[in-house]
């Protein structure tokens, strides 16, 4: 079982992971809520094996080495409980930023496209044409 | 068993009192939302009274060693401990300093702190986060206080709800949350090697584990708390997310929040892992990169606010060169410059608001003259950029001197002579911003219209708060000594990690 448990975090750290790189946003906050709950799990699966019962068996045996540790579950609840509350704040971010642009790429750092493109008023040869379309569409639009 | 040398003072009551007392006062901050002027003093008496019990703790702290108290009555390692030793006493009253100057700032801007109904219970969770994390003897209450002061710092920066807000938060809100899906793994990892989340446990039972997985975890630490922190690399999301949140927000993020990874760098690499010299080596390297990068990525910034971003980072190199080499005068300097560093940056960002207020930007090519239409603004700028760039006889030079004093005691030339030159590259560009803001004429008109008012051309309250921490600055330096000797005995006490084990782990309940 923990081994299943193990592989599922790993599934869950991969594609959280993969989803985080990507520009659109609703992407990148499944991503968040993924990499959660891969953390989630892990703090689960160092309590030791799955299927044991915590503090009290059923039979009212209470040998410590047949019981699973009750203290990760805890740790993981509360960690749930902060992962949910931050998540509908970034819900609420995301929903705005739609409301803004009515977009959901992430865009790049104002400062940044400011400082490039006063390097290209300073000189042509300056000017990188990098590619990327929203950099360019961006340049285009604002007629620099 | 009971350790000797641990003593009930009568103090451990309050050892509580910094985290408990901001979060009472953001819960009456709420009920009486309706009410600004209610809102304010709530603000300001709890933070007064969080600096008179930062201030009473640390005096115990520097008399006894360690005031430990057992939360819920639960002894240590089964409870969760709450720890005021030397370190998180300095950082206590600093931290209480800054935020009360901050808070003071705050009302006399009247900006956001005025519209919304969130600033003044959020500040004062964010308050109770910071000083938790102090406190903390716990390593998963470590977490749960940097998620209290991560949420706070979340709604206070994008607060406003500008779309460059909502952009720069967005990436803000996801790197702390990369960190923290890290922390939680880290801790998992912790707690499946040893079976404790106890930071004075965990001090003795990571001996256990093999050379190998000690370092994995040390680095994986350092990772989860190098991100909060700013360090090289993982530094690329601070400047472009601190200047836009609102000016005083920035100036309490720009101080406090960095350093408060900074301080969960130096407690978890001396308490839990052995220093050792691979350790150190790898804490130079970073440090060395974290400090040029930094320096150099402000020199290319046109934004007053921007360049100040970019030497948080440098000087975030700075103190972790002193917790690298791992000698006692390494660290005191490490210590001396991070309070150094919150006073002095704090108010540099709020001189930066008093800028941005009165001339309507805070870009060099659009202000221009201030030394003549403000000279206020322009003296309270100078002293803590001299004492930034390091020159005698500010606080920055003293801390400065600390550090270099002790790479070259330990032989490190290297990491001296790089300091050194980044020294010299901050005064660059302090002098950049004095020579494009405070002299000179603007190139470009500013964004928004100029703001005068009153005598001063300031709010009267914008410009107590700044001259507060300009005025502890100095007090710094001319107080140098006892702060240095007391920095000194903090260090001994984090390079020998037993005092605070057996402090924890003997506390009666």
């Amino acid at each position: 079982m923990t081994v299943l448990l193990a592989a599922v975090t790993a599934l869950l750290f991969a594609c959280g992971a993969w989803l985080l790189m990507q520009r659109r946003l609703t992407r990148i906050i499944i991503g968040i809520g993924l990499l959660g709950h891969g953390a989630n799990l892990l703090l689960v699966t160092a309590g030791g094996r799955a299927g044991r019962p915590p503090i009290v068996a059923a039979d009212g045996s209470t040998d410590l080495s047949a019981l699973s540790d009750p203290l990760p579950q805890a740790l993981a609840l509360t960690a749930i409980v902060i992962t949910f509350g931050v998540t509908a704040f970034l819900l609420a971010l995301g929903y705005r930023s739609w409301q803004i642009t009515s977009d959901d790429m992430v865009e790049d750092d104002l400062e940044d496209r400011f400082l490039a493109r006063r390097r290209a008023a300073d000189g042509p040869e300056a000017a990188v044409d990098d590619g990327d379309p929203i950099t360019s569409e961006l340049d285009v639009g604002e007629g620099s | 068993m009971i350790a000797a040398g641990v003593t009930t003072s009568g103090m451990e009551g309050l050892v509580a009192l910094p985290i408990v007392l901001p979060l009472l006062g953001a819960a009456l901050a709420v009920v009486f939302g309706a009410w600004r002027q209610v809102q304010r003093w709530i603000t300001l008496v709890t933070l007064v009274g969080v600096l008179g019990v930062s201030i009473t703790l640390l005096v115990e702290a520097d008399s006894v060693g360690y005031v430990v108290q057992s939360a819920g009555g639960w002894a240590a390692p089964l409870g969760i401990a709450l720890v005021v030793d030397r370190l998180a006493g300095i950082m206590l009253v600093v931290s209480a300093i800054v935020l009360l100057a901050v808070a003071v700032y705050a009302i006399g801007q009247a900006g956001e702190e005025r519209r919304r109904v969130a600033f003044h219970p959020m500040y004062l969770v964010l308050a109770a986060g910071v000083s938790a994390s102090f406190i903390t003897g716990d390593l998963f209450n470590l977490f749960v206080a940097f998620e209290m002061m991560l949420a706070a710092s979340y709604v206070l920066i994008t607060l406003g709800g500008r779309p460059d807000q909502v952009r720069s938060g967005m990436s803000y809100v996801v790197i702390s949350l990369v960190a923290s899906t890290l922390f939680i793994s880290a801790l998992a990892l912790l707690y499946a090697a040893t079976g404790t989340v106890n930071m004075a446990d965990l001090s003795q039972r990571l001996g256990d584990l093999s050379p190998e997985l000690r370092t994995g975890f040390s680095l994986l630490l350092l990772v989860v708390f190098g991100i909060k922190a700013g360090l090289f690399p993982l530094f690329f999301w601070l400047p472009d997310s601190y200047p836009t949140a609102p000016g005083p927000v920035t100036a309490i993020f720009a101080g406090l929040l960095t350093k408060v990874g900074v301080y969960a760098i130096i407690r978890t690499q001396t308490l839990l892992f052995e220093p050792g010299e691979t350790m150190g080596t790898v804490l130079l390297w970073v440090a060395g990169a974290t400090m040029v990068v930094g320096v150099i990525g402000a020199i290319a910034q046109d934004d007053m606010k921007r360049i100040l971003a970019f030497h948080i980072i440098s000087q975030i190199g700075y103190m972790i060169l002193g917790l690298g080499l791992f000698t006692v005068a390494g660290i005191a300097g490490a210590v001396f410059y991070v309070i150094h560093h919150i006073v002095v940056k704090t108010a540099l960002f709020l001189v930066a608001g008093l800028v941005d207020r009165r001339a309507g930007s805070s870009r060099l090519s659009e202000v221009g003259g201030l030394v003549r239409s403000a000279p206020v603004i322009a003296g309270l700028f100078l002293v803590p950029a001299l004492s930034l760039a390091g020159l005698p006889p500010f606080s920055g030079f003293l801390a400065k001197f600390a550090l270099v004093d002790a790479g070259v005691e330990a032989g490190s030339w290297w990491i001296v002579a790089t300091s050194l030159a980044v020294g010299l590259f901050t005064l660059f560009s302090m002098t950049k911003i004095w020579a494009g803001v405070f002299w000179g004429e603007a190139d470009e008109a500013p964004e928004r219209e100029p703001v005068v008012s009153g005598r001063l051309g300031s709010p009267a309250l914008m410009v107590v708060g700044t001259v507060v921490l300009v005025v502890v600055s100095v007090g710094f330096s001319v107080a140098a000594g006892g702060l240095y000797e007391l920095s000194e005995r903090a260090a001994q006490d984090l390079l020998d990690p037993s005092g605070y084990v057996s402090a924890v782990l003997g506390a009666r309940p």
